[in-house]
């Protein structure tokens, strides 16, 4: 046992040895430098930016000659309320809200079925098959859905086919939800975000579900109660948070698009295209900040009842 | 706090006066404390005692509020552990899950400096005395615990520590294992003569393997001395209670048994049960008592009973001993000297 | 475990499937002959388009603009994100909420509005459109991309590992290099490679910090509205979808062990 005996050279004193000390005796030094960088870009670039649009909602623009006074005024606020606009509010959580519903309906099977009874394989299949449409280019998806929707498009040549012409062109027919083609309708509109956000719901949704311990939906059936019942007393309040936490993506992503109703959808404006119309050939920056003041309220709205439901947890 | 016999050398390890509180709680207390070199010492006490807290000050994890703490006469409050020649063997081990064994070995010698081989060198030596050599190659997680726990042993030695820290470092091991490598790091100790500090819930471990004991309560030492002295005369009823088990008496009590007239502690197994009519030892004094309880515990008996006084004694006789029932009367001496004063009771 | 029901598995397998039809049917109008409308069935199949992809410059120059910016984004976003999560995975103090939402900030609110804050915000200060602005924007979203991940590997650490390597004789910035970064490496190279793929095809932030400039996506949206020669973009969304993959994929692998791969909107 020689070990004790010898001495060992002492490490090295640099700079950045005599540096380390303070850092390490006050854990909150650290902490503070660490945090310095990305709070000045995202505090100062993000926040700054950010601030010094959404306060010039509380400016006015000049009618005549297109220039922002630059004096308080509740006018641009008010603008809001007028019957165009707010129907332009309207029309956006509407189709936001049916965009977040169909996307929990068709994301729920998925995410139950990948949870509850997909081996490691299949899981890992499923999750990949989620994970590639979800990081696939934007644009992309929503030009797939243009190909399909157009009028000379599969979706039609499909129905053709299928003898489902007429069925197509009845629903085409019907107000609201119809229109000329499915590639200029509030369909085609809601389809195609459906398709965008559908990952979004999926993920948290599963993982929800994967909280559920087994052992409960046993007791539940244990105790006499039917699948059906099962479900809806046990699996689908456990399952809320998830699908809640999904919702905050699939609502908000579609409250503040643009893109998706410039390539299909029909000539009534949603918000995004009007904050976009209004700060670029209208000018308006003062009505486009209060736009987008819009979907910021709403989502706080929203988070604020999400975390009432422990959605966050799911995320 | 209690007088205890200071070491004369400069202490190994010293605290004055060290307090370390979290929010609102003192984890520590005002923890006064010399080890002497070479030295196994014990910190016990129950979980939140700050028996780790203390441990972690002297390896600098966590800075006191308050108080002085000294290793080998050098001041190192204010430093960082990487300034302070104590290394730790962790609860968890710790070992680096990205290395191998060998380079988790040498980690404390790259970071001094020293060249690859003479590292592996001295990596190898340190696995050798672990009666882990060889073992260079694999990973952390492809060993058992009990290896693991000696590569962090050899890790922490192999930089010449003149203070090793053992927090609770038997914990996540069975039994048998425990026993093994009790008996090898008491020693290894002997033969490096280095100084062990060693943190345990355990009284157990402490008593078998530590020079001396602190037991730890609340933040505080309640008592410091050889295992022998903190077993047979506790000098709080928490002592009494958490290093085995034992009857607390009042001053009345005592009294009553052949002991001053101060709070004392009687262990069970020093009262004896008599056989009907036979003499009890000399200067005992002799209590009837109706059983309340008996258990068997393998090696003894345990004997719940009360006296006709209202007193509740606890006695542990030998296994052999049968045919004892609740609602029986049994005689039972309490030799002389075996009702010892808590010092630190009033 | 119990079999699924019948309906549960058709409803399953047709929500796969609906999620990749549409990428089938780009890949499908590639080959067609047909450039001015969307006609199904494809009239004939051609391999022409791929040749055209490859001798327009215009394409070429975005595909340029697009990599270098995806790759200074990311750079950005590896350093800022990875100091956040350091700063944010184990601390507690007052205010470490709102900060943590400040990092979310960037993708949870509307991409536009993003776009506009930080077109006006060049416009007051005078700041040209360049490179530099585009990557402004990206980085902006793309740290929390990185600082997810990040955050995740972190609490998995133990703390102990650090205390042990300090303990060993390593300072700070020793204990950093030689025990922190190998253990959240792949955690990095995963939010890294996510980064890269969300700032390669972010379009609605770009719209209004590239001023004439055109990136991948750009030119993909500029082609879209004003179609010519339409199977060309089809060739081109291949090409990007095959881009972003395999980086996702790594990402997959990288980090399949225990955590989640941080998703993002755009």
């Amino acid at each position: 046992m020689s070990l004790a005996t010898r001495d060992l050279p002492a490490p090295r004193e640099g700079v950045m040895r005599r540096l380390s000390d303070p850092l390490v005796r006050h854990g909150r030094l650290l902490t503070l430098l660490l945090l310095v960088p990305p709070l000045l870009w995202l505090g100062l670039v993000y926040l700054g930016s950010l601030f010094v649009f959404l306060a010039q909602s509380v400016f006015s623009i000049d009618e005549f000659s297109g220039t922002i006074v630059r004096e308080p005024t509740t006018a641009t606020l008010l603008e809001l309320f007028r019957p165009a606009n707010y129907d332009i509010v309207l029309r956006t959580i509407g189709i936001s809200s049916a965009v977040t519903m169909l996307c929990a309906v068709i994301a729920f099977p998925i995410a139950y079925y990948a949870a509850r009874y997909a081996g490691p394989k299949v899981k890992a299949a499923f999750y990949l098959a989620v994970m590639m449409p979800l990081w696939s280019s934007y644009l992309v998806k929503v030009y797939g859905w243009k190909l399909l929707l157009a009028k000379e498009g599969a979706i039609g040549w499909f129905a053709g086919k299928l003898g489902l012409g007429g069925a197509l062109e009845a629903w085409l027919a019907l107000p609201l939800v119809g229109g000329p083609s499915l590639s200029v309708s509030y369909t085609g509109m809601v389809l195609t975000f459906t398709y965008l956000w559908l990952p979004f719901m999926i993920l948290p949704v599963q993982a929800a579900l994967e909280r559920v311990p087994p052992h409960l939906i046993e007791a539940a059936g244990d105790l006499g109660a039917s699948p059906g019942l099962v479900f809806r007393t046990v699996i689908l309040p456990l399952a809320m948070p998830g699908v809640v936490a999904g919702a905050i993506f699939t609502f908000s992503l579609t409250l503040g698009d643009y893109i998706v109703p410039q390539i299909i959808g029909t000539s009534a404006l949603v918000l995004g295209q009007a904050v976009y119309t209004l700060q670029g050939t209208a000018g308006n920056i003062p009505l486009a900040a209060a736009f987008s003041l819009v979907p910021i309220l709403v989502m706080a709205l929203f988070l604020t009842v999400a975390k009432r439901t422990g959605a966050f947890d799911a995320l | 706090m209690h007088a205890h016999a200071a070491p004369l050398a400069t202490p190994a390890v010293r605290l004055a006066g060290v307090v370390r509180h979290f929010g609102a709680v003192r984890a520590v207390d005002g923890v006064d404390l010399a080890i002497a070199p070479g030295e196994f010492f014990a910190m016990l006490g129950p979980s939140g005692s700050g028996k780790t807290t203390c441990l972690r000050l002297i390896a600098g994890f966590e800075q006191p509020d308050a108080g002085h703490i000294e290793i080998f006469g050098d001041t190192v409050e204010g430093l960082p552990p990487y300034r302070r020649a104590v290394n730790t063997v962790f609860q968890d081990y710790a070992l680096f899950p990205h290395l191998s064994v060998g380079d988790n070995v040498a980690y404390g010698l790259r970071v001094r400096g020293i060249g690859r081989s003479e590292r592996d060198r001295l990596a190898g030596e340190a696995l050798a005395m672990v009666k882990l050599g060889g073992m260079e190659a694999r990973r952390p997680a492809q060993l058992s615990g009990g290896q693991r726990q000696r590569v962090a042993l050899a890790r922490a030695l192999v930089v010449r520590p003149k203070v090793l820290l053992l927090d609770e470092p038997l914990g996540a091991l069975d039994l048998k294992l425990r026993e093994e490598m009790q008996s090898e790091l008491k020693g290894l100790q002997r033969a490096l003569g280095l100084t062990f500090v060693f943190v345990t819930h355990d009284q157990g471990e402490a008593l078998s393997m530590a020079d001396r004991v602190a037991v730890f309560n609340e933040g505080r030492i309640v008592q410091v001395g050889p295992p022998e002295a903190v077993y047979e005369r506790p000098a709080t009823r928490f002592v009494a209670g958490f290093v085995g088990s034992a009857n607390v008496l009042d001053a009345r009590q005592s009294q009553a048994l052949g002991g001053p007239a101060r709070p004392c502690s009687l262990r069970p197994e020093k009262i004896l049960l008599l056989a009907p009519g036979a003499p009890g030892p000399d200067g005992a004094v002799l209590v009837a008592a109706e059983v309340t309880e008996v258990s068997y515990q393998g090696p003894v008996r345990r004997v719940s009973a009360r006296t006709s006084e209202g007193l509740a004694l606890t006695a542990a006789v030998p296994a052999g001993t049968t045919g004892i029932m609740a609602g029986a009367t049994v005689r039972l001496a309490v030799p002389k000297d075996a009702v010892r004063p808590m010092e630190g009771e009033e | 475990m119990t079999r699924a029901p019948l309906s549960l598995k058709i409803a399953a397998i047709g929500g796969l499937a609906f999620l990749h039809v549409p990428l089938l049917f780009i890949l499908l109008y590639c080959f067609t002959t047909e450039e001015k409308s969307y006609a199904f069935p494809p009239p004939g199949f051609t391999l022409k388009w791929f040749g055209v992809v490859w001798g327009r410059a215009d394409i070429w120059a975005a595909v340029g603009l697009s990599l270098k910016v995806a790759t200074i984004a990311t750079v950005l976003a590896l350093v800022l994100g990875t100091l956040a999560a350091g700063a944010l995975a184990r601390a507690r103090f007052f205010g470490r909420e709102p900060v943590s939402l400040l990092f979310v900030l960037p993708i949870a609110l509307p991409g536009i509005v993003t776009g506009i804050a930080l077109r006006q915000a060049f416009g007051l200060m005078e700041i040209p459109f360049s490179v530099w602005t585009i990557v402004l924007g990206h980085a902006t979203f793309c740290i929390v991309v990185v600082y997810n991940n990040a955050v995740a590997r972190l609490r998995r650490l133990s703390p102990s590992l650090i205390e042990a390597s300090m303990d060993l004789g390593a300072d700070a910035f020793q204990t950093f290099r030689l025990v922190v970064l190998p253990n959240i490496g792949t955690a990095l190279l995963a939010g890294g490679m996510l980064a890269f793929a969300l700032s390669f095809d972010e379009v609605i932030v770009t719209t209004f910090t590239a001023g004439q400039q055109s990136t991948l996506p750009i030119w993909m949206l500029s082609e879209l509205i004003r179609p010519r020669q339409r199977p060309v973009t089809n060739v081109v969304a291949v090409l990007v979808i095959l881009v972003t993959f395999l980086p996702i994929l790594a990402a997959y692998y990288l980090t399949r062990h225990g955590e989640a791969v941080a998703g993002s909107g755009k």
